[in-house]
């Protein structure tokens, strides 16, 4: 049976097991109607154009688990930021693993999806907040909406700073055979409240993996948050990241994503101006090879005056890996006094390596700065020579020229630790090998 | 220690050096001085190894071995250093770092063990006092946001590091005010000794004054026109290049 197929009959074995009478059905029917109705994006869509999604739909993947699974602290904790205290949001196979994670009441609401779907106490937020900014009329966000039962909601009330970052983790053991996650998250930062947020997938074993995530991000007025997506799954994983972001007035939200591994990843980040003085910025780095595939696309709306949104993404390509990034400003009539700013920069390693970079912007106001560049390149002979008149054979000073090129990203990682680690591991990517400083 | 025989160079199918003949033996300092577009910096970064340029004739032997067939990585772990004009930035990558890593990679090419944590650190401050250089400077990423006179410091230190038989100084006193002049040529005259040996390349004679040559060459057209002791610097710093240019016209 066909992948499609196969989603519109679990929805109604799904169904079976949940409240219809709650307001979230009707918006799950709805969604479900416009996945039935558009189906799988193909490449004949513009926004899909250097992404295929033929391949990863091929597998007969189990839409719902078909056995408990449990996981040892020890097989995973090389996943976590142990190095420092965190809240854990952790699920197996999408099922919440109360032994893995560290959720709280005390002061914010770290906890579950399926909790704040369900209970009484939950619903004047969700009501407000679920499911309004996600895209109704995007095909795999719509059919995530459909599915929505289990994933991370996290509320930080007003002026409250989450004391410790918060870490989303979702693991896929293998054990249910191919396996489709939609795991569906919502966090709300209130007015002045500050949070951070790690969040990774994470295939465990051979076995096709087809993430479709949706998470919805509000920042209220002069609300910070940062999230960090660290990709880094098995060559068997696949993942359609969707994210919206939705501010109000001097609000600052800062999304790091790091791209290491998987299968084929698209990262949809979008971000939705609703007051002036907001800060939006989004950075990136890229680090692939084989015939792995990274497709970031990315979209401001600057719907607001005086606001302004960064966008640096870096990129390196061996073998014969895909990337693409297309980054889309929009600017709106009302929204004078914009300052965006992007930059897209690759190296391809490789001569079967490529990239596909387009800059998008629409811009209706006049009184505006929109700047954007992209380059494509080999790494400079000249610094490479460089290295190795100082004895650095070329494989190493190549990497070494490349983990400079990217590193200059995680200058704005404002948790040490994951700083540390992040760092470690693109000099492992890159075959550079850095003892740390005496 | 270096023999160069008849070298013919080119890049890019443009001929610059046109039959280059050098002796360099231990002990000893050279000065290539030289109008611009001479063809200094081609014969460092010839001697170097660098692979976009093409030795058509000639031999450049070091200690008696050939080295047309060596990657510039190898020849620096034989021992050959060049000091570059312009020095290349590495964001992210510490000094203390960089020089690690270069060390560690000589000596595996020289098919020895990682230097020992401590060892390494004794060396780094020992060298980093004789260039005065301070341990602030040391965890910054290497060549970044450096004045010209940190880069050329920076330079003579990892010289200092690596310690080279044979250090090629390819316009080190550019961009130099006299204060960092004298603490670069202090480190290179503490570093020198007989067993070594030192290639100052140079369009003044200034640096001259504090790196004593035993010969200086000019290289004019490709080719050293004229060979002769720290007097000839004396006598281009008076009387310019021109006269070289018309005597070779």
């Amino acid at each position: 049976m066909e992948l499609k197929e196969k989603l519109l009959s679990s929805f109604l074995a799904m169904e079976q097991e949940i409240d219809l009478s709650a307001p979230v059905h009707a918006m799950r029917q709805e969604n479900l109607k416009t996945f039935e109705e558009k189906g799988f994006p193909t490449k004949k869509l513009e926004a899909w154009k250097y992404t295929s999604l033929a391949s990863i739909l091929q597998p007969s993947y189990s839409i719902f688990p078909k056995q408990e699974a449990s996981l040892e602290l020890k097989e995973v904790k090389k996943y976590f930021l142990y190095e420092i205290d965190s809240y854990k949001v952790v699920f197996i196979d999408g099922v919440y693993s109360p032994f893995l994670s560290d959720t709280t009441h005390d002061g914010l609401d770290v906890c579950l999806m399926s909790a704040a779907l369900t209970k009484p106490k939950y619903k004047a937020l969700i009501d407000r907040y679920f499911n309004q900014i996600a895209d109704t009329q995007d095909s795999l966000s719509a059919l995530n909406t459909a599915f929505a039962r289990e994933g991370a909601y996290i509320y930080v009330p007003p002026s409250v700073v989450a004391e410790k970052p918060i870490e989303i983790i979702h693991f896929s053991t293998g054990k249910q055979g191919d396996f489709m996650l939609q795991p569906r998250s919502l966090v709300v930062i209130d007015e002045n409240a500050q949070v951070q947020i790690i969040e990774r997938h994470q295939s465990l074993a051979e076995h096709s993996v087809f993430t479709n995530a949706v998470t919805e991000v509000f920042a209220e007025k002069n609300a910070q948050v940062d999230v960090y997506k660290i990709q880094n799954d098995r060559h068997d994983a696949s993942l359609v990241d969707n994210t919206f972001i939705a501010q109000q007035r001097d609000s600052n939200a800062r999304v790091h994503t790091f791209s290491f591994g998987g299968k084929m990843t698209r990262n949809n980040l979008n971000f939705y101006h609703q007051g002036e003085h907001i800060q939006s910025t989004m950075k990136g780095i890229t680090i692939i090879g084989n015939t792995q595939h990274v497709d970031h696309y990315t979209l401001v709306h600057h719907a607001q005056p005086n606001c302004e949104s960064h966008q640096d993404y870096k990129g390196i390509y061996a073998d014969r890996a895909v990337g693409v990034f297309n980054g889309k400003i929009m600017v709106d009539k009302i929204a004078q006094k914009t300052n965006a700013f992007q930059q897209n920069n690759n190296v391809l390693l490789d001569d079967k390596a490529t990239i596909n970079t387009k800059p998008q912007l629409e811009i209706f106001a006049d009184d505006v700065k929109c700047s954007h560049g992209c380059t494509i390149g080999q790494l400079d002979e000249d610094a490479l020579f460089y290295l190795r008149t100082r004895g650095i054979p070329k494989k190493e000073a190549k990497g070494l020229l490349t983990y400079a090129f990217a590193n200059n990203v995680l200058e704005s990682v404002a948790i040490p630790a994951l700083k540390t680690r992040v760092n470690k591991l693109i000099a492992e990517k890159l075959g550079v090998n850095l003892t740390h400083d005496l | 220690m270096l023999t160069i025989k008849n070298l013919h160079a080119s890049v890019e199918e443009k001929e610059i050096l046109k039959g280059i003949n050098l002796q360099v033996n231990p002990g000893e300092v050279h000065a290539i001085m030289g109008p611009n577009g001479s063809g200094k910096s081609t014969l460092s970064t010839v001697v170097a190894g660098h692979e976009d340029y093409e030795v058509q004739q000639g031999s450049i032997l070091f200690d008696g071995e050939d080295l047309s067939e060596l990657d510039a990585e190898e020849r620096a772990h034989k021992g050959i250093f060049l000091s570059f004009q312009y020095p290349v930035e590495i964001p992210g990558v510490t000094v203390t770092n960089f020089i690690k890593t270069a060390i560690n990679a000589s000596r595996k090419g020289q098919g020895l063990e990682d230097m020992p944590a401590n060892e390494m650190l004794k060396k780094i401050r020992e060298k980093a006092a004789l260039l005065e250089i301070d341990s602030k400077f040391l965890s910054r990423s290497l060549n970044e946001g450096f004045s010209g006179g940190e880069k050329k410091r920076n330079e003579i230190f990892q010289m200092a590091m690596l310690e080279p038989k044979l250090a090629i100084l390819d316009e080190t006193d550019s961009g130099l005010d006299i204060d960092a002049l004298k603490i670069v040529a202090n480190g290179v005259n503490k570093l020198k000794n007989e067993n070594n040996a030192v290639v100052v390349i140079t369009h003044y004679q200034r640096l001259l004054d504090y790196i004593v040559p035993d010969f200086v060459h000019v290289l004019y057209n490709g080719r050293i026109v004229k060979s002769g002791t720290k007097a000839l610097a004396h006598e281009l710093e008076a009387k310019g290049y021109d006269w070289i240019k018309q005597e070779n016209a």
